[in-house]
C-alpha cells in the first residue's frame, strides 16, 4: 500500500507541475503537450489504483484530445498578448488560494483513511450489493459494465444525452448554413 | 510536409501506407474493446474513442480531399443520431418486459461473448455513437471548415 501511495503522490506532483507549465508557458504547442502529459499521469494513477476501465478510457480520450488540439488549434496564429501583472489581482489569487487550502485541510481531516472507503464496510452496503448481485442479475463478468449499463443504466442514458446535445451544439456553431448565411449578409 | 497537409493533399506515401495498414488494426482493436466490454476492461465509450481514432488517423494522413470523396459531411451526424436512438430503443424496450432499462434478454453463460442480455447491444450502440460524435467534431473542426470557406 505504501508503494502505491508513493507512486500516487509522485504522479500527482508530476501532474500539478505539468498543469502549471501548461498555464504559464507562452508557447501554445508546449501548453498542449503539457496538458497531454497531465492526462497521461491521470491514466497512470488510475492504473495504480487498479481501475483499468478508467485508465483505458482516459488514455484514449487524452490521445484524441491532444491530436485534435494540435491539428486544429496550434496551426492557427496565437493572437493573445501578455496582460500586465496587477497587484490587486495577485492579492485576490493568494487570498482565494489560502481559503481553498484551509478548506482542503478541514476536509481531508474529516475524510476516512486512504484505502478504506465508506461503501466497503462489513455491514451491507451498496458496493457489497453490486458485487453480490452483479453476475447473477446481469450475466456480465465486468462489474463496471454491469453497473454502468444495468444498475445505473438511467445515468448512462443521461450521460449519452449530454454528449449528444453538446455535439449538436458544436455542429450548430460550425454548420455550413449559418456560415453561408452570415457571409451573404455581409 | 505541412504545406501539402494544409492544401488537403495528405502526407508522403510512406505515411499513407503505414496509416492505411494501422487503421485496420486500430478499427479491429476498437471493435473488440466495444464487443468484449462486458467481459474485459473497456466498453462502449473507450472503444468508440478508439474507433474514431482510426478515422482521424486516415484523415490526418490522407488529407481531406481524399476523405471527402468517400465520406459525406452528413455521415457522422446520421450514425450519431441512429446509435442514440438505438440506445434509447433498448432502454424503452424494457417496458415490454416490465420496466425501464430492464435486462429482458436471456443472460447466457458467464465469460461467453453472448452473455449479459442487453449489455453488449448497449455497448455497441454507445460505441458507434461516441465514435461518430468524436469523429464528427474533428471533421467539423479540421475538414469541413475549409470546404465551407471554399463554397461560401
Amino acid at each position: 500500500m505504501t508503494a502505491i501511495l508513493i507512486g500516487l503522490f509522485a504522479l500527482l506532483i508530476f501532474m500539478i507541475v505539468a498543469c502549471l507549465i501548461a498555464i504559464e508557458t507562452r508557447d501554445l504547442l508546449s501548453a498542449v503537450v503539457c496538458v497531454g502529459a497531465a492526462g497521461f499521469g491521470l491514466a497512470l494513477a488510475d492504473l495504480l489504483l487498479s481501475a483499468p476501465d478508467l485508465a483505458l478510457t482516459q488514455m484514449v480520450v487524452e490521445f484524441i484530445c491532444v491530436v485534435v488540439l494540435i491539428r486544429v488549434v496550434v496551426t492557427r496564429q496565437d493572437h493573445t498578448h501578455e496582460t500586465p501583472k496587477d497587484t490587486f489581482a495577485l492579492a485576490a489569487v493568494v487570498l482565494c488560494l489560502g481559503l481553498f487550502l484551509a478548506a482542503c485541510g478541514f476536509t481531508f481531516a474529516a475524510l476516512r483513511p486512504f484505502g478504506a472507503p465508506l461503501f466497503a464496510g462489513p455491514e451491507p452496503t451498496m458496493a457489497g450489493q453490486y458485487v453480490a448481485h452483479g453476475l447473477p442479475d446481469t450475466g456480465a463478468v465486468n462489474y463496471v459494465t454491469s453497473i454502468l449499463l444495468d444498475f445505473r443504466g438511467y445515468d448512462t442514458l443521461g450521460e449519452a444525452t449530454v454528449i449528444f446535445v453538446s455535439i449538436i451544439g458544436a455542429y450548430a456553431v460550425l454548420r455550413s448554413v449559418g456560415r453561408i448565411g452570415h457571409a451573404s449578409h455581409k | 510536409m505541412q504545406a501539402t497537409s494544409e492544401s488537403g493533399g495528405g502526407l508522403s506515401p510512406i505515411v499513407k501506407t503505414v496509416a492505411r495498414w494501422m487503421a485496420g488494426f486500430i478499427l479491429v482493436f476498437g471493435l473488440s474493446v466495444v464487443l468484449y466490454g462486458h467481459l474485459t476492461p473497456g466498453g462502449g465509450f473507450a472503444g468508440g474513442v478508439v474507433l474514431s481514432a482510426a478515422f482521424i488517423l486516415v484523415v490526418l494522413s490522407h488529407g481531406r480531399r481524399e476523405v471527402l470523396q468517400i465520406l459525406s459531411e452528413r455521415a457522422p451526424t446520421i450514425y450519431d443520431g441512429l446509435a442514440a436512438l438505438a440506445f434509447l430503443l433498448l432502454a424503452v424496450l424494457g417496458y415490454a418486459a416490465g420496466g425501464f432499462f430492464l435486462n429482458f434478454l436471456p443472460k447466457g453463460q458467464p465469460f461467453q461473448l453472448w452473455s449479459g442480455g442487453i449489455i453488449p447491444l448497449c455497448n455497441l450502440a454507445i460505441g458507434v455513437k461516441v465514435g461518430a460524435c468524436l469523429f464528427g467534431v474533428f471533421a467539423a473542426l479540421a475538414v469541413f471548415r475549409h470546404l465551407h470557406q471554399r463554397s461560401a
